[in-house]
């Protein structure tokens, strides 16, 4: 391509420049997840390497992928979610991690490695940094005010029964605004395969979720975080740390909200998002060290603490706070973890399909 | 020599447009002919000079008009072109509501005054876009200051909708391009001789009359400049009815996003842009037509 040739010479040309003036300084450059993670974890790895961190955040899969296909993000750690990651690999956007200068690799829980492989064959690319669900946040008080004091709480019928959401409308109802992971709940929900790209299939969910798409007052993927913990809507389908968050500013700002995370008895869908190194990066060194360093049991241990997700890191479990490690919407226990559902990567034709589908419930065109 | 000269002046702006509009334009339009493709950059074919001229020659052969036949076979993007003109149309109509009398009264203000006057315009643009629109946000909300100063009022007795709607775009195109829309007609309405309005009077021409074929007929090239500066963006808008809109309404900058980031197909993304700009070509070469009939017409 003319262009991006052109591109990079010049971007050599900067870079050439900027390495000169900064030789004498070790820079990594991360790209994460906004509100993912404890500054001072960023601030430590500094004081005991001496690598500066230069940190940035995005908030949705499709803006890292967008930027990473078009190639020289500058970036030097990614951290995408395991159906985005899985395809691109495949494009070729990451390099093979150095295993050898990740010996904290130990410490990793093999079980979440082993989930991982459906997406990186061999863990070859990424290393999980956390992982958790796609569930229900309900603003608890206001929920019984509507359905009754002794209504089922632990049911995706709360979001994706027409009868049920209807009578929580008044008062704000929010979604997710991602086809991959609504959609699986919605075919979860009717008995269907989560993971299913069949045409049929998806119909059926599509006819489903324009059932339910009067009663929803917006899809957004994070604005939810802030209006349920402002008591400004009932109900939000999301992540479950993004829920837990709000759970927690609710309780910091003592103004009567009761935020509470719920993983439905029907199952639901589990992610992992994880670290990897793009193929371009220009600081691959530093960035082995950083990751290293993410799976030091003190380390992420400490930034699971902030964020209220879970990581894949079986050593850090003892470090953890007791309001996340014993906290089954945070780590559900075995039972629960049986029913959750994972998805796969989908290729050009079942995505396009997906997004229509979406476009079809959220704009009704 | 001057002759020389005279004709590097011409091209300077020749040379802009030819540097970032024409050559933009055919990265995008080729790009509207490939396939997508899982890679780096995620389309097929990618020309490669180093491959040399030949290979280019052989690969323009794999280019395809499928995408744009794609577009017509699925009622959403006619759909979205249609709605985006709908809300372009309708906003631009109700800026000019509010532009012209603002523009208006500016004009007729004491000469000392209109500096201050001016300002107070582009002040609003010296904060970031993003961050007013947010605040409309806080304005707008169901428990936002709006609904409390209505409510506090007694003119409600519970909180508007008015976030997430139609409604609330409206405001954010209106309140965002509203300078674009009171600067052109300021700048004609300031020059307009009055005594031409007096001389209408005096003639007998009600105050109205003489308004509507004077001032306005004068200020007409003010109007549909500032109409231009409001549409086009507004037509390919995305994040006022993002932030404010919710994800109800349809409109073609949102599909060109979904496209782009959701469906990752830049070739189908490339080519609803295409469409666009030349949806957007066209009022702007009637504009031209126009501009260039009324100079003759003062000759």
């Amino acid at each position: 391509m003319i262009r991006s040739k052109l591109l990079l010479s010049t971007v050599a040309a900067f870079a050439a420049m900027a390495v000169t003036a900064v030789a004498q300084e070790r820079v990594v450059n991360i790209y994460n997840w906004s509100d993912y993670i404890d500054e001072s974890v960023l601030e430590e790895f500094t004081k005991k390497t001496g690598i500066k961190v230069v940190y940035d955040v995005f908030d949705s899969n499709e803006i890292l992928e967008t930027k990473l296909l078009a190639g020289s993000t500058g970036y030097d750690i990614v951290v995408p979610t395991g159906t985005f990651l899985a395809r691109q690999i495949q494009a070729g956007v990451f390099q093979e991690l150095d295993k050898e200068k990740l010996p904290n690799l130990e410490n990793m829980d093999p079980a979440i490695q082993q989930r991982l492989e459906k997406y990186d064959p061999g863990n070859n690319h990424a290393i999980n940094y956390m992982w958790g669900t796609t569930g229900i946040g309900i603003n608890v008080d206001k929920v019984k005010e509507r359905l009754g004091d002794d209504a089922e709480l632990n049911s995706w019928a709360l979001a994706l029964d027409p009868d049920v959401v209807s009578k929580l409308e008044d008062c704000g109802v929010y979604f997710l605004n991602t086809p991959e992971e609504v959609i699986p709940a919605a075919l979860n929900y009717l008995g269907l395969d989560p993971d299913s790209t069949d045409e049929n299939d998806l119909a059926k969910a599509e006819e489903h979720l324009l059932k339910i798409r009067p009663h929803i007052r917006k899809f957004h993927s994070s604005e939810y975080i802030n209006a349920l913990a402002n008591g400004d809507i009932c109900l939000a389908v999301g992540w479950s740390g993004d829920i837990l968050q709000a759970r927690d500013r609710a309780a910091e700002a003592d103004a009567g909200v009761t935020v509470e995370y719920i993983i439905p008895k029907e199952g639901a869908l589990m992610w992992f998002d994880n670290m990897a190194i793009p193929a371009d990066a220009q600081n691959v060194e530093e960035a082995h060290e950083f990751l290293n360093y993410i799976m030091t049991p003190e380390a992420i241990a400490k930034a699971s603490n902030y964020v209220y997700y879970a990581n894949g890191n079986a050593a850090s479990k003892p470090l953890l706070n007791e309001d996340v490690i014993g906290d089954p919407a945070i780590y559900p226990d075995e039972e629960t973890v049986q029913r959750l559902y994972t998805t796969s990567p989908k290729g050009q034709r079942e995505q396009r399909a997906l997004t229509r589908v979406w476009t079809k419930v959220t704009t009704g065109q | 020599m001057k002759a020389v000269a005279r004709r590097l002046v011409i091209l300077i702006p020749y040379l802009w447009l030819l540097v970032f509009f024409l050559l933009p334009f055919l990265i995008v339009f080729r790009i509207s002919l490939s396939e997508p493709a899982i890679a780096m950059p995620p389309y097929l074919p990618v020309f490669d000079l180093e491959e040399g001229w030949r290979a280019i020659f052989d690969k323009l052969s794999q280019l395809t008009w499928g995408n744009f036949e794609f577009l017509l076979e699925d009622s959403l993007y006619i759909n979205a072109y249609l709605s985006s003109l709908r809300i372009a149309l309708l906003a631009t109509f109700l800026t000019l509501l509010v532009g012209f009398p603002l523009a208006y009264g500016m004009a007729r203000a004491p000469q000392g005054l209109r500096p201050v006057l001016l300002m107070l315009v582009i002040l609003p643009f010296w904060t970031s876009f993003l961050i007013r629109v947010y605040a409309w946000i806080g304005i707008l909300k169901p428990e936002g200051l709006l609904n409390q100063f209505l409510l506090a009022l007694g003119l409600i007795d519970r909180p508007l909708a008015i976030l997430n709607t139609e409604t609330a775009i409206f405001i954010g195109i209106v309140y965002s391009y509203l300078p674009f829309m009171v600067l052109p007609i300021y700048a004609n309405l300031e020059k307009l001789d009055y005594s031409l309005i007096e001389a209408a009077l005096d003639l007998g021409c009600t105050a109205f009359g003489a308004f509507w074929k004077v001032t306005a007929q004068l200020a007409l090239p003010g109007v549909l400049a500032g109409c231009l500066l409001v549409f086009i963006p507004a037509m390919g808008e995305f994040v006022i009815p993002d932030l404010l809109g919710g994800t109800r309404t349809l409109m073609i900058g949102k599909t060109l996003w979904t496209e782009f980031f959701n469906n990752r197909d830049w070739p189908v993304a490339a080519a609803v842009a295409t469409l666009l700009l030349l949806v957007l070509v066209v009022p702007i070469v009637l504009f031209q037509n126009a501009q260039a009939r009324a100079q003759r017409a003062a000759q």
